[in-house]
């Protein structure tokens, strides 16, 4: 290469220019604009309550579980607003692009829809919901002061946030893929897709799944080594089961997506020939690979709602989880099974039939330990005092749904049926059906469950039930014309239709999206009433629903540390046999509490992270090399902060837990 | 119009389903322009016929629990001091033999069917009935439609007749087809529901589908694999005919004349290799031998090896790379050997 050849604008700006923002759609500009208003007026607010300080001291360089926990949920939260918003704009798009209306969202836009909504939705609002959950309740459940690795779970929390923050870009700067969300080569390779929207897909996921990579080890630790005294595995409680179960299956399969998508990125920028149609390259190695990863990724989802609906049965039934050994064992079951089913999402693809049959009759075998689940479920309320607060509805809103979306999964799982219905609506309705009425309604059940442990205070319970029934009617009423349009034969991801008999089903669809949109508003508002009257909402017992486990033993929100003194466990339902036993909180003999500090490095390594991802997308050869020589140095340099811990004294241990005694006291 | 009432059509319903009239969706399903579960072809029949067996095995068990869902949610609530609450049983033996067992049964025998049917129903498998009531007679040989999709349409060559179409396929009815089935650019799934489940078309790999179409009509096929901005409108009409009406159509594009796109050559395939969206259809009256192999082994353009060539010659390569260091071990290692064997010292 000569001098002249190098082009300095195109050595730093690489394939950047203005021509890649949008703004001929109409669209993404009124969205910016939204974006940008409402983001200067949250920036605005920050500078007027002087709010910037606390939010770094207290949140950003936060190492606390807790609070990396709530922002995991938040995370979740607003980035459920942006798949929903895919969602709405999907659904409005099918119901009215029949016959000569070509709808308002061209091809070009409208796959980067569907493939955003389904990236989003996986990784960045039930991944973050899911990890958030686990997060703040796991440590309290075992009895722990924090995690093993604090300052990992900062990081991990931060990638996560940031690859989340490049997928957002690429609604403004350039454009995101459009081949669907698991990106099957030939058509995500270079040359079917040579615009930055793949690669916006492949960073996207890289940077936040070193998040969750390292999350996964981190939550393995904990629970493996921190458990409290008599905490024998056998007497964790479920949740925790389901999260160690949910965390081995991302340690061993999350690298497997980071490979995937790394040699994808390889054959996309440097001629390497893995998937590509010539050159000895096989698209299908591709599909094995992101499936043997994808699958078990939705145990990843379900797995910890499981644990979470185990939790809700019993405390709101005043009873003990009946068959608490074949929980465990068909908790531990699935996860070990997850890995040998992936093949089923492509019996399509010319397999055998031996094969085929292998891998079908798998997937039936997982629904045994499944549906002993829900039997478990239905003998825990059994003979039980069953109160229906929210969470409790959400439980019972699941277990109903969850059975059809299980029996449609089993049909599916029938290769000859498979052949009829895969790539079709009742596929799209299917795995709905599972990860709205289970994961989602999991996630809901939790959050109300917990919601008081974090804040102090419970969540309204009118605003909870109408988010309830939104959801549940507007899943059904969304769904159900999903699952006959699949007999007819219409297949997933079409832009336009000619048939004009099957609009009436898009439009009773579109209805039911609305209505679920209603169910997420009724949720905002829930939060925000709840937060107005928390004077009235306040729980002052840290056990607001007679809970059986240790989260519920400490005050809430809890200190910092946790607990005062690790409590010492006898029974699987911890804290039911502690008070079962009338035990006497420690008033006095507090020692100094050795904790992690905060540290700031977790932000700005994901924040150079973020620019490595973004300068690769962009091919900004040079400052790609910089960010990254940036992101190593402060990676060593972090390595020399010694600081790293300091001591909450005993005094102040002991006035925190002398306040928590006057309020048990006010409320009796 | 919202199809509510319709005819129920009662072949493709197990007797079962019959008596269990309480399966009132399920047949309104079957009977509506439902034609996943109403073909016209037998294997798309045979599949749909498992996709109701299927469903009424499990709902042996879906209802019952759904069924005990509600009862215990509402036998069990808090203002129902009468029903009996035991706060710490939680384990019965018998129970849980019952909760493992009863789905264990039923997987069982979904599982012998999903391994005798995958077998019966795979597409790769030669057919051996027409329907219900007819064998395929010993010695017929099944009808070859080799399938390309292509960005955004679909090809068909009709290998023993010579003759290509785009975007229209038409088969006599009551006659076995083999597709051979691949793509010349990305992955695409090639279905109609009316006749067999889909199977995928994949750039260097041949997929095949074994059918047949036992009733005279129009129907829709289309790619069920999304594959790009053209996708929506990749589809086709497919013709189920008489073999008389067959035989006449051949011999109409066989014989040229107006509307014929004339002779499917290597250029000619590369020309409508660029992606178009809405192609119109197109007839060929003559083919240029082994286009589709050629298509399938990526070596339509002129002066390229085929893939299957090449990695015949590379296997040749490597097969005479070992055969020569055979021979030189042949050669030395038992001189080596001898040299190298160590001598006692006594």
């Amino acid at each position: 290469m000569t001098m002249s050849d190098l082009n300095l604008t195109k050595l730093i700006f690489g394939r950047l220019s203005l021509e890649a923002i949008p703004y001929q759609e109409p669209i993404l500009i009124g969205t910016f604009a939204m974006v940008a208003i409402g983001g200067l007026a949250v920036l605005a607010a920050m500078f007027k309550f002087r709010l910037w300080g606390p939010l770094w001291r207290d949140w950003i360089t936060s190492i606390d579980h807790k609070k990396i926990g709530i922002m995991y949920m938040v995370l979740g939260i607003i980035m459920l607003l942006r798949g929903f918003a895919d969602a709405l704009m999907m659904r409005a798009q099918q119901a009215m692009a029949f016959g000569d209306n070509p709808g308002f969202l061209p091809p070009h836009h409208y796959d980067q829809i569907f493939t955003a909504h389904g990236t989003i939705m996986i990784f960045f609002v039930a991944m973050p919901l899911v990890t958030g959950l686990m997060n703040y309740v796991v440590p309290l459940q075992i009895g722990a002061r924090d995690v093993s690795f604090p300052f990992l779970n900062n990081f991990s929390f931060w990638m996560t946030t940031f690859g989340a923050m490049l997928t957002m870009v690429s609604l403004f700067v350039g454009e995101f893929g459009r081949t669907g969300w698991l990106a099957f080569p030939p058509l995500s390779g270079i040359a079917a897709s040579p615009d930055v929207g793949v690669d916006y897909y492949i960073w996207s996921l890289q940077v936040a799944g070193v998040g969750t990579t390292l999350s996964g080890v981190n939550l393995i630790a904990t629970i493996v080594k921190m458990r409290a005294p008599g905490m024998s595995m056998m007497k964790m409680p479920v949740f925790t089961w389901t999260a160690l179960c949910t965390n081995a299956l991302i340690v061993a399969t999350f690298p497997i997506l980071t490979v995937t998508l790394a040699m994808l990125s390889l054959d996309r920028l440097v001629g390497t020939n893995f998937f590509t149609n010539d050159l000895g390259g096989n698209p299908m190695l591709y599909v094995n690979l992101i499936w043997i990863w994808g699958h078990p990724e939705v145990y990843i989802l379900i797995l910890p709602v499981f644990g979470v609906f185990s939790e809700i049965t019993s405390t709101f039934s005043g009873k003990r989880l009946f068959g608490y050994t074949s929980m465990v064992y068909a908790t531990v079951v699935i996860t070990v099974l997850s890995y040998l089913v992936w093949l089923h999402h492509f019996f399509t693809m010319g397999s055998g039939a031996s094969v085929n049959s292998f891998f079908g009759i798998t997937t039936m075998i997982i629904s045994i330990p499944t549906g002993a689940k829900i039997f478990n479920w239905l003998f825990t309320m059994y003979k039980g005092r069953v109160r229906f607060d929210v969470p409790m509805m959400w439980t019972v809103g699941f277990m109903l749904t969850f059975v059809i979306g299980g029996m449609t999964g089993v049909m599916l799982a029938v290769p000859p049926a498979d052949f009829v219905l895969h790539n079709s609506l009742f596929l799209i309705a299917h795995f709905h059906n599972v990860i709205i009425g289970g994961v989602v309604f999991g996630l809901f059940a939790g959050m109300n469950y917990w919601f008081p442990k974090a804040f102090g205070f419970k969540l309204n319970e009118f605003w909870g039930k109408v988010s309830f029934w939104c959801w549940l009617i507007g899943f059904w009423v969304a769904f159900t014309p999903l699952y006959i349009m699949g007999f007819m034969g219409v297949t997933r991801r079409m832009n336009h239709f000619d048939d004009p008999s099957l609009q009436i089903y898009f439009i009773i669809a579109a209805i039911g999206a609305l209505i679920i949109a209603g169910g997420i508003g009724a949720f905002l508002l829930q939060i925000a009433l709840s937060i107005k009257d928390r004077a009235k909402l306040r729980d002052v017992t840290g056990d607001p629903w007679n809970g059986r486990t240790l989260e519920w033993a400490t005050s809430s929100p809890p200190p910092d540390y946790n607990f005062a003194f690790t409590p010492v466990v006898y029974d699987n339902d911890s804290w039911a046999d502690m008070k079962a036993n009338k035990y006497q909180r420690p008033t006095g003999g507090f020692v100094d509490i050795h904790m992690p500090k905060n540290t700031g490095a977790g932000f700005v390594i994901s924040a150079l992270a973020f620019a490595v991802g973004f300068t690769m997308i962009w091919q900004m050869w040079l400052p790609a090399v910089l960010s990254f020589v940036a992101m190593i140095a402060a990676i060593i340099t972090h390595t020399f902060n010694y600081k790293r811990d300091y001591y909450i004294k005993a005094d102040e241990v002991a006035r925190t837990e002398e306040a928590h005694t006057r309020l048990l006291e006010s409320h009796v | 119009m919202f199809p509510i009432f319709c005819n129920v059509h009662y072949r493709m319903i197990p007797p079962i389903v019959r008596r269990g009239l309480f399966l009132a969706p399920l047949l309104w399903l079957a009977g509506c322009n439902t034609v996943v579960l109403n073909p016209s072809g037998d294997i798309a029949a045979q599949q749909a016929h498992l996709v109701v067996v299927s469903t009424l095995l499990m709902l042996l068990i879906i209802v019952p629990v759904m069924f005990l869902i509600c009862l215990f949610a509402w036998r069990y609530r808090k203002s129902n001091t009468a029903a009996e609450y035991k706060p710490d049983w939680d384990h019965s033996t018998k129970l849980e033999l019952l909760i493992w067992g009863a789905p264990l049964l039923i997987i069982i025998v979904l599982g012998l069917i999903t391994w005798i049917y995958t077998h019966l129903l795979d597409p790769y498998r030669p057919l051996s009935r027409l329907d219900e009531t007819r064998a395929v007679a010993p010695g017929v040989k099944p009808l070859e439609v080799e399938v390309v999709s292509m960005d955004w349409k679909w090809m068909f060559i009709y290998p023993e007749q010579g003759i290509a179409t785009v975007n229209e396929l038409v088969t006599p009815v009551d006659v076995p087809i083999r597709f051979k089935m691949t793509s010349s650019t990305v992955m695409n799934a090639f279905y109609i529901p009316a006749l067999a489940g889909m199977v995928y078309t994949m750039p260097t790999m041949e997929t095949q589908l074994n059918a047949v179409m036992n009733k005279v009509g129009v129907y829709d096929g289309f790619s069920a694999n999304y594959s790009g901005a053209g996708f929506s409108d990749m589809k086709f009409k497919y013709h189920g005919v008489s073999q008389a009406d067959f035989d006449a159509w051949v011999a109409k594009i066989k014989a040229g004349g107006q509307g014929s796109n004339g002779v499917l050559t290597r250029a000619q395939f590369a020309q409508l290799d660029k992606p178009t969206i809405k192609h119109p259809i197109m007839h060929f009256e003559r083919v240029e031998p082994e286009l589709y192999d050629r298509v399938l082994n990526r070596c339509v353009a002129e002066g390229t090896t085929c893939a299957n060539e090449q990695m015949h010659q590379d296997a040749e390569r490597i097969k005479a790379a070992a055969a020569i260091k055979d021979a030189q071990k042949d050669v030395c290692v038992p001189n080596v050997a001898a040299t190298a064997q160590p001598t006692r010292k006594e």
